[in-house]
């Protein structure tokens, strides 16, 4: 394993540090968590607080500011962060006008979450939770755990961080996060496998010829293991996996994101858009905006997603609304 | 006896962060490879934080299931945590353990782990060596044996489980993501959960 880093046990907390010393205008830290909130606070509107395993960078404290989020948990490298984190976390960031947690469907994730939730409903913070799951490599059933929360999240981040901004109360913050959810869905590949560093080797071992579909963001193998084929044909299998939801219609209008892994090329992901652009176009879906980077990453992983959300006026209008954090900056 | 207790848990800790890359690398074949890290780390915790003057059992076990529920993240920590803090609660203010108190404790950890895990034996967790664990050790108490004895019919069903577990595909947790490809892997937490009991068995 090759890794700049210092230590493993340290990687967290030299991150968060680092990130604060980037962004002094837009994040600070509470003092001896792994949490950034907002530089200079939250008062007077709903908060948003998200959060989970470190390793998704940007995700989440670099959406931490105005029209987003206004507070991040770090937890360890792809483990949910603890309770007492969350809870501290909720603490900050409240405002006075009660916190959304915005949750990705994963066991850890939801129980540590809801754990928090409970300490901070007992100190008589109001707090209400959604639960993004739109990885649709991921079959749904009520006897599993369910889809995967991926790089949809962000358009959660985004729509609902601008309906708080506007001054929605706790409840139209939370309709509007779950419209984003209901409209909202991802699928992933890999060409390779990402490297946990306490772990010190690839997660999943491919061969040279091998791609994996379907992958999580953790690192975790995907649904399906096959030989690679052009980035146009990888593209078709995610988008039509996507189609088959039956959400995305002639006629509808749509957000995309291309999301990299974290190691792959901003090139590749311009070739991929570009294919993925003329499928849209060809099935009479017109796309609203576009974006193209590594959002939500899985460390070193080499891959992307796609995501499609499907928007209407409301969802167009705080899509559109301003942003001013370290990752997302919309004017 | 609580200083049996917390030397009890000591080599429980002892025996998971001596597990650690086995641990993680279960759950690398099925799940996010950090399974015997985390565990590691909240164990760590674990020894640092309890001591030795802890007044009674149910003490012990409460400040452990904080620590674990404190330190180690993902689904084990508030798992284990809710585990520990459980048992704590029937065993609060006691200094020795019989086989009934035993297997009251085991209930509620067990309990604590459906609560907040929604999960059934079957799924592939370490439900699936908790359970059949829980029953042996009832009938092997019933029928008169000790609380060293119970535990070690505890211990061989448990291992039963961790094979029973290789056979079924996962429908709860990371693994399940997987759907048929998880069945041939044995569980992470069905591992880490008899390890558990068989450092409990060989500390008695």
């Amino acid at each position: 394993m090759k890794k700049l880093i210092n230590g493993i046990d340290n990687i967290v907390d030299e991150m968060l540090d680092g990130m604060v010393a980037a962004y002094p205008g837009y994040v600070k830290r509470l003092d001896g968590f792994d949490v950034l909130v907002r530089a200079g606070g939250s008062k007077g509107k709903v908060a948003l607080v998200s959060g989970g395993g470190s390793g998704h960078e940007p995700a989440h404290g670099g959406y931490v500011g105005k029209g987003m989020l206004d507070g991040a948990i770090a937890g360890a490298v792809f483990t949910s962060p603890t309770p007492d984190q969350v809870f501290e976390a909720i603490k900050a960031a409240d405002g006075g006008k009660g916190v959304l947690l915005v949750i990705k469907n994963y066991t850890g994730d939801v129980m540590n979450f809801e754990m928090a939730a409970d300490m901070a409903r007992d100190e008589g913070i109001e707090v209400d939770q959604v639960i993004t799951a739109d990885d649709v490599a991921v079959e749904n059933s009520t006897w599993t755990t369910g889809r995967r929360g991926i790089a949809g999240t962000i358009f959660v981040h985004k729509i609902a961080g601008a309906c708080a901004e506007a001054g929605g109360d706790l409840a139209e913050v939370k309709r509007i996060a779950e419209k984003v959810i209901e409209n909202v869905r991802s699928m992933g590949m890999a060409i390779d496998a990402c490297t946990v560093p306490a772990a010190g080797k690839p997660s999943f071992d491919l061969a040279e010829d091998e791609i994996e579909i379907g992958i999580g963001i953790h690192g975790e193998p995907g649904v399906n293991r096959e030989k690679i084929s052009s980035v146009n044909e990888i593209a078709d299998k995610l988008l039509d996996k996507i189609f088959a939801e039956g959400i995305y219609n002639s006629g509808d209008e749509v957000a995309v994101m291309v999301n990299g892994m974290g190691g792959t090329p901003l090139m590749e992901l311009f070739v991929a858009n570009k294919h993925i652009k003329e499928v849209l176009d060809g099935k009479g879906i017109k796309i609203h905006k576009t974006l193209v980077g590594n959002y939500m990453t899985s460390l070193d992983m080499e891959g992307f997603s796609i995501t499609l959300l499907k928007v209407d006026d409301e969802l167009k209008k705080l899509l559109d609304a301003p942003a001013d954090t370290p990752a997302f900056v919309q004017v | 006896m609580a200083t049996r207790v917390y030397e009890c848990l000591k080599s429980i800790g002892e025996k998971i962060i001596e597990n650690k890359d086995f641990l993680t690398d279960l759950d690398r074949e099925i799940g996010d490879a950090d399974h015997g890290v985390n565990m590691a780390r909240g164990f760590q915790g674990v020894i640092e934080k309890v001591a030795q003057d802890d007044p009674d059992i149910g003490a012990v076990l409460k400040k452990t299931g904080m620590t674990l529920l404190s330190t180690v993240g993902g689904a084990s920590g508030p798992l284990y945590g809710t585990a520990y803090m459980e048992a704590g609660k029937v065993l609060a203010g006691k200094n020795e353990i019989s086989t009934d108190d035993f297997l009251a404790a085991f209930d509620a950890a067990i309990a604590g782990i459906q609560k907040r895990g929604k999960a059934e034996k079957g799924e592939k967790t370490m439900l699936d060596s908790l359970i059949p664990a829980r029953e042996a050790f009832a009938e092997a108490a019933q029928g008169g044996a000790d609380l060293k004895s119970s535990l070690d019919a505890a211990c061989k069903a448990a291992e039963e489980g961790i094979e029973f577990t290789k056979t079924i595909a996962a429908t709860k947790g990371r693994a399940s993501y997987l759907g048929d490809r998880s069945i041939g892997h044995q569980d992470p937490g069905a591992t880490s959960a008899t390890i558990t009991l068989e450092t409990i068995r060989d500390f008695l």
